[in-house]
């Protein structure tokens, strides 16, 4: 199946040290960086040497994966024809309990991917990574960006300090709708509760399978706190999620808000057709057995071909080869999933870029 | 006369197309215990204990209703389930005969107590009441009632004492299944829960695990959620945490004789699931040395899944993937009576599943499951 | 179709209710301020006995946070899992097009009307002078 022409909503550029950011940080935290040695921020969630967050032909010895634009131009870009590639740069800052420092390095990490990647390559497009600790400053963080179309989203990871539909996020929210621009909800984690409800998991196979609840409760949250009834233009994409957990959520929380409906009266449509009009979910990985029919068959499920957008989630090892799609797909849902459906959803792409 | 009256002298029985063979529920809630029926199974030190102290939960917030209060009354019930002689919903043994056995056509019935004890935050006083709630289960229902089949309730989180429970207990026929939460203090494959599956494989009992009000951590990943409806639907979750844990931990290799019942979590996520672990195994099995092979193997012999409350898709004939997908010898029908979200047997199974399939899940994976001798 | 006397007019008060079985079908008999409703007594999800569910105001919302209750006891409340239904065209709230419960038509007729027929053989005494609350099944 060919990528040409497609667009790529999840690729990920590494921060590779803190040293790379220090052009972008005031005076006081260079100071501090080497102070408090905070060489390094990398996200728990994806350890360069764990096998997920590098492909083994996308690996090379002389650098973590994801840390260099020239491989993801070769190897994502290039080597699958792709029109653009949205970077979302998983960073450990948006963890930390510091929100000034949250707000510094997010700062920082934004001016770092214009320089290294956006400069670099004009396929590239990408997210505002924000200090969502205070909304109110990451909300300033989106107001900064705003005027550079190739920001095209605002970056939040999976697991918050609570549910993102809470109106503690509003403000982020009402600055995202206001520049027109999606919540990517990435699989993330800012260590505030246990990934499980019986407590730490063993293992990194364990915390990463279970991301599928979490992208289940943060759906359920904004869905029931009214997102979409305070903000009826904003557009959710909930990227690396796994797909095929969405319609049992679906299922299970439409025949709920059919009897207990009266808890949230905002909500005044059945959940599957708001998930239709208002979430997206990018298909990298794709949750599936070998048999071809499976996706199709989810598609039918979720009832609706505009849900889906396409992604390598590059350099992560989700896939062989270039089988980003499964087989025997149709051409036209190839063309939405590959085209239409990220066009639809992140109207910066349109926007001509100077 | 009041709602709760006028509703259960309105109530009828369940029009239940014909059906050849009787039902085996899998789920069904006996009301809590009032003090003077477990007076009798428990010592003076813990009837006083319970009259000062009382069962205090993990993150309670009052005694008086759960953290999301439910959206009917009785803290969650079918409105109709009063019985008329009085007292709680499925606190009668003759209107849960007429309103449930005989409505619904349900040979055998499995009790899933859901107020044993296995969730205190004092476990000396749970292991007493998990025992109290054993002694009262014979009494009151299942020595009457040869339809009904109790629960081997143990305190988990202590899990010698949870062996020992398994060992007085197990002999009496009357218990065909261990109920532990499927929120437990550590993710439920840890090595200090082992002895207990050791004692549940050697007895041959399955363990149904039935998720709590309560728990020792937050309901998700991401923070405490706002409403009942949110919990509601985060209710599939612990399921899904306890077989991941039981796979990655090596527990079906060490017990491969240990059956795990998922009960009230619903079942359409199952395939999902079954195919992510796959998935992201393939390329990580070196940290989980102890899986030796595909995780989706371990669910089709070790896991079953109780129906309710059954997903009910926009078009109910995509319920017919799940199950294909899942294996339909996974299923193993149930009501939740007397709870408000009760799936009733004659309607909620989609209409076009084969009648081998339908036999299947309504009575023949559980009569195996559970060792039922047909009536 | 058939007509069948349920009560004397003053028998349901309002926002009270009265059963009536015919031929095994139950339909319930609602007074909401006056006027009278009749619904089948089988909700169209899982078959629970629909008119023993609580009377409940209609809940609505200008957004998040915000409830605001309306047409009192109007609604009724599904008994086993809560969806509601408006007495008064028999619609559910959670899908009206699709999802109803059968309702039937109510008329209050005088008590001489009865004498002449035809209506159906009732054990339910009747007075000239008094009104009656009929369903037609």
């Amino acid at each position: 199946m060919s990528a040409v022409g497609a667009i790529d909503c999840d690729v990920h550029p590494v921060v590779p040290s803190t040293d790379d950011l220090l052009p972008y940080l005031s005076e006081y935290w260079r100071e501090m960086r080497i102070l408090r040695e905070l060489d390094r921020m990398d996200s728990a969630t994806y350890p360069a040497s764990v096998p997920l967050s590098g492909r083994p032909d996308w690996r090379s010895e002389l650098c973590a994966p994801g840390t260099v634009v020239e491989m993801l131009r070769v190897q994502a870009l290039d080597h699958f024809g792709l029109r653009y590639a949205i970077c979302n740069c998983i960073h450990g800052v948006q963890s930390v309990y510091d929100e000034n420092m949250a707000a510094a390095f997010c700062r920082a990490v934004n001016e770092w991917i214009r320089k290294e990647w956006l400069d670099r390559d004009n396929r590239l497009r990408a997210s505002i990574v924000v200090p969502l600790q205070n909304p109110d400053l990451a909300a300033e963080e989106i107001e900064r960006l705003a005027d550079d179309k190739r920001f095209v989203q605002v970056l939040l990871p999976s697991r918050c300090e609570m549910p993102l539909g809470k109106k503690f996020y509003w403000p982020i929210y009402t600055a995202a709708v206001r520049h027109k621009l999606p919540i990517g909800i990435h699989t993330g984690n800012m260590g505030r509760f246990s990934p499980t409800q019986s407590g730490q998991p063993s293992y990194f196979l364990e915390d990463y399978v279970s991301q599928t609840q979490s992208f289940a409760a943060q759906l359920a949250s904004l869905i029931s706190e009214g997102i979409f009834v305070k903000f009826p233009e904003l557009r959710v994409v909930l990227i690396e999620s796994g797909v095929t957990w969405l319609p049992a959520m679906m299922w299970r929380f439409g025949k709920d808000w059919r009897g207990v409906r009266v808890e949230i009266p905002w909500v005044k449509e059945a959940p599957a057709s708001i998930i239709r009009d208002h979430v997206r979910l990018t298909i990298q990985p794709l949750d599936v057995p070998a048999d071809p029919d499976v996706l199709p068959r989810i598609v039918e499920h979720i009832g609706s071909e505009d849900v889906l957008l396409f992604s390598t989630d590059y350099p992560h090892w989700q896939f062989e080869g270039d089988d980003v799609l499964p087989a025997g797909l149709s051409s036209d849902l190839v063309r939405k999933i590959q085209v239409d459906n990220p066009l639809a959803t992140y109207p910066n792409l349109m926007e001509t870029i100077q | 006369m009041s709602v709760r009256s006028e509703a259960a002298a309105g109530s009828q029985t369940s029009v239940l197309e014909p059906t050849k063979l009787g039902i085996v529920d899998c789920d069904i809630h006996p009301a809590p215990p009032m003090p003077s029926e477990l007076a009798p199974f428990l010592a003076e030190r813990w009837r006083k204990h319970l009259a000062v102290y009382g069962v205090r939960q993990a993150n309670q917030h009052t005694s008086a209703v759960v953290p999301y209060p439910r959206m009917a009354p009785g803290n969650g019930m079918r409105m109709d389930s009063w019985p008329p002689q009085g007292g709680a919903p499925a606190s009668n043994l003759d209107f849960l005969r007429e309103q449930l056995l005989d409505g619904c056509h349900i040979d055998f019935g499995i009790l899933q107590p859901l107020t044993s004890g296995s969730t205190t935050t004092n476990q000396e006083l749970g292991a007493a009441l998990c025992a109290a709630t054993n002694e009262w289960q014979l009494e009151k229902w299942t020595r009457k009632e040869p339809r009904l089949k109790a629960a081997l309730c143990v305190p988990q989180e202590d899990a010698a004492s949870a062996v020992s429970m398994i060992e007085r207990y197990s002999r009496i026929s009357d218990f065909v299944h261990i109920a532990i939460p499927t929120r437990t203090m550590e993710p439920f494959g840890r090595q200090r829960y082992w002895a207990i599956f050791e004692a549940a494989e050697h007895h041959n009992l399955p363990i149904c695990m039935h998720a709590p009000a309560y728990g020792y951590h937050c309901d998700t990943a991401t923070g405490w959620v706002s409403y009942y409806i949110e919990e509601h639907v985060a209710f599939a979750n612990p399921p899904q945490t306890v077989i991941t844990s039981l796979i990655f931990e090596g527990v079906l290799e060490r017990f491969p004789g240990l059956k795990i019942v998922l009960v009230e979590g619903g079942f359409a996520w199952a395939p999902a699931l079954a195919w992510r672990l796959d998935k992201h195994w393939n390329h990580m099995r070196d940290e989980v040395p102890y899986v030796k092979r595909p995780p989706s193997e371990y669910f089709r012999k070790h896991f079953w899944f109780t129906t309710q409350p059954i997903e009910e898709p926009e078009q109910p004939s995509h319920l017919l993937d799940t199950i294909r997908w899942i294996g339909a010898e996974r299923l193993v029908f149930s009501t939740d009576y007397p709870h408000w979200d009760f799936d009733d047997p004659s309607r909620t199974l989609p209409v076009s599943l084969p009648a081998q399939d339908r036999a299947a899940i309504f009575r023949g994976n559980a009569m195996d499951l559970f060792k039922l001798s047909g009536a | 179709m058939s007509r069948h006397i349920v009560a004397r007019v003053g028998e349901i008060g309002p926002g009270q209710r009265k059963f009536l079985t015919v031929a095994g079908r139950t339909v319930g008999v609602f007074n909401l301020n006056g006027e009278y409703f009749a619904l089948l007594n089988r909700c169209p999800h899982q078959g629970a006995p629909l008119c023993t569910g609580m009377l409940v105001s209609l809940v609505e919302s200008s957004g998040p946070g915000d409830y605001s209750v309306v047409r009192p006891a109007e609604m009724l409340r599904c008994p086993w899992h809560g969806w509601e239904f408006d007495i008064r065209t028999g619609q559910s709230w959670c899908d009206p097009s699709k999802i109803r419960v059968k309702t039937y038509p109510v008329t209050i007729e005088s008590g001489a009307q009865f004498v002449k027929g035809p209506y159906v053989a009732e054990t339910y005494p009747v007075t000239v002078e008094d009104e009656y609350v009929v369903v037609d099944l």
